[in-house]
C-alpha cells in the first residue's frame, strides 16, 4: 500500500463513523426488543456484530485497493444497510410473537436472509475493488456493457407473465422461489455505456446549437440519440408497466448529457418529452387500454387514493398506499419507536414499503435523518465526479451517484403520494438480493473513482514505470465527430 | 420493561441517529474546507531564484510556504483540486494528463508542471495557443509562485499552499 507521509487518507476516520454507525444498528435492534419483548435479551449484539464484521472486512479491503477513497460513502451506506436489516429482523420478531414461536434465529427469516444477502454483496463489492484497479479500464468494455444493460433491461419485458410479473409490474425474472431484478444490475452497465458514448459525442452535442428564448436548443439531427433512449424508456413504461422504471432510465441519460455537455436545455427538454410521453400514456389508457390500461390504473390510484372504490379493489388497488400513508401518519412526528409500531398492516412492507413501515416507528425526524444520508451519499458521489481528473470517471460517477438519488425519489415519492407508485426498492433498505448486490456495486465503483480522483497526482513517467505496463487509454485515440455548421 | 426506559430508547436513538448525520456532515466539511486555509491573500509574482523585481515585498509573507495544492480557479473543471506529490502534473486534452482539460483552446499535451526542491516550474509542451503564468507567455521552464495564475485558453490555475 503506497503510504504516502504528509498526505490524509482519512481511513481512520472512515472506521469511527463506520463504529459509530454500528452502534446506531446495535440501538436500534435493543429498542426493538425493549418494545417487544418488554425486555433486552442479552444476545440484541449479536445482528450488529455480525454486519460489523462485514463492513470491517470491506473498510480493510478499502485501506489496500483505495486508500484514498470518500471517507464517508461506506458508513453512511453501512447505516442505511444495517437499519434495514434490523428492521427486517424487527419484523422476524414480530412473526415469531404472533405465531408463538422462541426468539427467531440470527440467520433465520428475512432479516437473516438479508444478512446473507449482504454478505454476498460485499463480496462483490471487495471482487470489483480488486479487479477494477483503474476505472478508465471500464470504457474498454463499454459497448459489451451498453449490450448487456439493453438485455437485462429487456428480459422481463418478453417473459411470459408468469415469470416476470409481480404486483402489476413486470420487472423481475421468476425462476422457481427465486427472483431477480434484472434492471438493478442493468443501470450499473448503461451508465458506463452512456458515459462512454457520451465523452466522444460531448462536442457535437454542446457546440452545435441554435438560440431561441434566450436557451441554447441542440440542432434537430443530435436529437437522435435522446429521442432513441425516449422511446426505449416509453416502451419499459408500456411493457414492463412501471413508470419508476422508465424514468430512472431516461432521467439517467438525460443527467449524463447534460454533464457532459453543461447545457440545461437538455433538461428542459428531457423533462417536457418525458412528461409529455407520459401524458399521452395516460390518456391513451383511458381511450384505448390495453398495454397501457396498468399506467392509467395506477395513476388514477395516485391522484385519488382514498376512494372507496379503489380502496377495495382487489388487484391493483390504493389499499397498500392507504395502509402506508395511514401508517406515517401514525408515526407522525417522532414515530412511536423502533418495534412499536405496527407494520403487518402494509402490505409489502419488506421491499415496496419498508420506508412507510420504519416511517412509522421513527417518525419524520427519523426519516428525514434517513434521506439526508442518501443525500450525503449522492452528495459524495458528485464530489467524487468533480474530483476525479478524466471526463469517462466524471460522467460514470455522476451518473451513478444521480441514479441512485433517482430512485429514493421515485420509491419515496411513490410511498408518500408524490408519484404514482412503482414497483423499485429502496437502495439498501428493502429486503432483495439484487437490489442489495447491485447498489453495493454501484459503492463500490464510487470508492473507486472517488479513489482516482483525491489520490495525489501521479501519472508522470517515473511512475508508469515502476508500476505495471498500462494499456493505452482507449479514449485518447478516439475520434469526435466533426461539426458541420 | 418501564415506560421511562421506551421513551429514552425512542428519542435517544433519534437523537443519535442526527448526530450520526452531523459528524458526516463534519467529516465532509474537514475534507472541503480543511486544507485551504489561505485564500484571501494572493501573492504578486516573485522573480526567478527569490529576487524581487520591484515594488513592495508582500511576497515575503508567503515565502517558505510549499504548494501543496493545484487549484483550477476558471474554466469548465473550477473548482478541481490537484493534491501535489512529487510527481509531474500534465495538463492537456489527452486522456491520460493529469488534468484532463476540455478546453476548446487547449492541446492534447499543453503543458506540464514539474516540481524541483520544492519549487513548481511551468513548462509549456509546443502547445499551439500558448500558455500564460499571469499575463506573460511561457517559453521555457518558469518558476511559479503560489496563487499566480497560469492561463491555458479559458482555464485558469494556481497553486496553493
Amino acid at each position: 500500500m503506497p503510504r504516502i507521509p504528509g498526505l490524509k487518507t482519512h481511513r481512520n476516520a472512515e472506521l469511527g463513523l463506520l463504529g459509530f454507525s454500528m452502534v446506531l444498528v446495535a440501538v436500534y435492534g435493543a429498542t426493538v426488543e425493549a418494545n417487544q419483548y418488554d425486555k433486552i435479551s442479552s444476545t440484541f449484539w449479536v445482528p450488529a456484530a455480525l454486519l460489523s464484521l462485514l463492513f470491517l472486512s470491506l473498510h480493510v479491503v478499502i485501506r489496500f485497493t483505495a486508500p484514498f477513497a470518500d471517507p464517508v460513502l461506506l458508513p453512511a451506506v453501512a447505516l442505511v444497510n444495517g437499519m434495514g436489516v434490523g428492521f427486517l429482523r424487527r419484523l422476524d420478531i414480530a412473526k415469531a410473537i404472533s405465531d408463538k414461536d422462541p426468539y427467531p434465529g440470527f440467520f433465520a427469516g428475512v432479516g437473516g436472509r438479508q444478512l446473507a444477502w449482504t454478505l454476498a454483496s460485499l463480496i462483490l463489492a471487495a471482487v470489483l475493488l480488486l479487479v477494477i484497479r483503474d476505472h478508465k479500464q471500464v470504457s474498454k468494455y463499454a459497448y459489451t456493457l451498453g449490450l448487456i444493460g439493453i438485455v437485462l433491461v429487456m428480459i422481463p419485458a418478453v417473459l411470459p407473465r408468469s415469470l416476470s410479473e409481480i404486483n402489476g409490474a413486470k420487472l423481475w425474472i421468476r425462476i422457481g422461489g427465486f427472483s431477480i431484478q434484472p434492471g438493478e444490475f442493468a443501470k450499473l452497465a448503461l451508465v458506463s455505456f452512456f458515459a462512454y458514448y457520451l465523452v466522444r459525442k460531448r462536442e457535437v452535442l454542446s457546440l452545435a446549437s441554435k438560440r431561441f428564448l434566450g436557451i441554447d436548443f441542440p440542432r434537430g439531427r443530435d436529437l437522435g440519440p435522446v429521442v432513441t433512449v425516449w422511446l426505449l424508456s416509453l416502451l419499459v413504461l408500456v411493457f414492463e408497466k412501471d413508470l419508476g422504471t422508465a424514468l430512472l432510465y431516461f432521467g439517467l441519460f438525460v443527467v449524463t448529457l447534460y454533464c457532459a455537455t453543461e447545457r440545461a436545455s437538455w433538461l428542459i427538454i428531457g423533462l417536457l418529452m418525458f412528461f409529455g410521453g407520459v401524458y399521452v400514456a395516460y390518456l391513451l389508457g383511458e381511450s384505448v387500454g390495453g398495454p397501457f390500461a396498468n399506467f392509467y390504473d395506477r395513476a388514477q390510484v395516485w391522484l385519488d387514493p382514498f376512494n372507496a372504490e379503489f380502496y377495495e379493489r382487489e388487484v391493483g388497488g390504493s389499499y397498500q398506499l392507504v395502509q402506508g400513508l395511514l401508517g406515517l401518519g401514525t408515526g407522525g412526528l417522532f414515530g412511536t419507536g423502533p418495534g412499536a409500531g405496527s407494520p403487518g398492516f402494509v402490505p409489502e412492507v419488506r421491499n415496496d414499503f419498508i420506508f412507510a413501515g420504519m416511517g412509522e416507528e421513527i417518525g419524520l425526524f427519523g426519516l428525514s435523518a434517513l434521506l439526508v444520508i442518501y443525500l450525503l451519499i449522492v452528495e459524495r458521489g458528485l464530489r467524487a465526479a468533480i474530483a476525479v481528473r478524466d471526463s469517462f470517471g466524471k460522467l460514470v460517477a455522476g451518473g451513478l451517484a444521480f441514479t441512485l438519488g433517482l430512485q429514493v425519489f421515485v420509491i419515496v415519492g411513490g410511498i408518500t403520494g408524490l408519484i404514482p407508485l412503482t414497483g423499485q426498492t429502496t437502495p439498501f433498505l428493502s429486503s432483495g438480493g439484487s437490489s442489495l448486490m447491485a447498489n453495493w456495486l454501484l459503492v463500490a465503483m464510487l470508492l473507486r473513482i472517488s479513489d482516482a480522483g483525491r489520490k495525489p497526482a501521479s501519472g508522470g513517467p517515473q511512475d508508469r514505470a515502476a508500476g505495471p505496463k498500462q494499456p493505452p487509454a482507449q479514449l485518447h485515440g478516439a475520434m469526435t465527430e466533426v461539426i458541420k455548421p | 420493561m418501564p415506560e421511562f426506559v421506551l421513551t429514552v430508547a425512542r428519542f435517544g436513538f433519534l437523537i443519535l441517529l442526527w448526530i450520526f448525520v452531523f459528524t458526516v456532515v463534519g467529516v465532509i466539511r474537514r475534507d472541503l474546507f480543511g486544507s485551504s486555509r489561505s485564500k484571501s491573500i494572493v501573492a504578486s509574482p516573485r522573480g526567478v531564484g527569490g529576487a524581487v523585481l520591484g515594488g513592495p515585498a508582500p511576497a515575503k509573507a508567503k515565502r517558505g510556504k510549499a504548494a501543496r495544492q493545484l487549484v483550477v480557479t476558471a474554466g469548465q473543471l473550477a473548482g478541481t483540486r490537484i493534491t501535489l506529490g512529487e510527481a509531474q502534473i500534465t495538463i492537456g486534452r489527452a486522456e491520460d494528463s493529469t488534468l484532463v482539460i476540455t478546453d476548446d483552446f487547449a492541446s492534447a499535451r499543453h503543458a506540464r508542471l514539474v516540481s524541483r526542491d520544492g519549487q513548481w516550474f511551468v513548462e509549456d509542451l509546443g502547445s499551439t495557443n500558448g500558455t500564460y503564468l499571469d499575463r506573460g507567455k511561457v517559453s521555457g521552464p518558469t518558476p511559479v509562485p503560489l496563487g499566480v495564475p497560469i492561463r491555458i485558453g479559458r482555464t485558469s490555475l494556481e497553486l496553493r499552499p
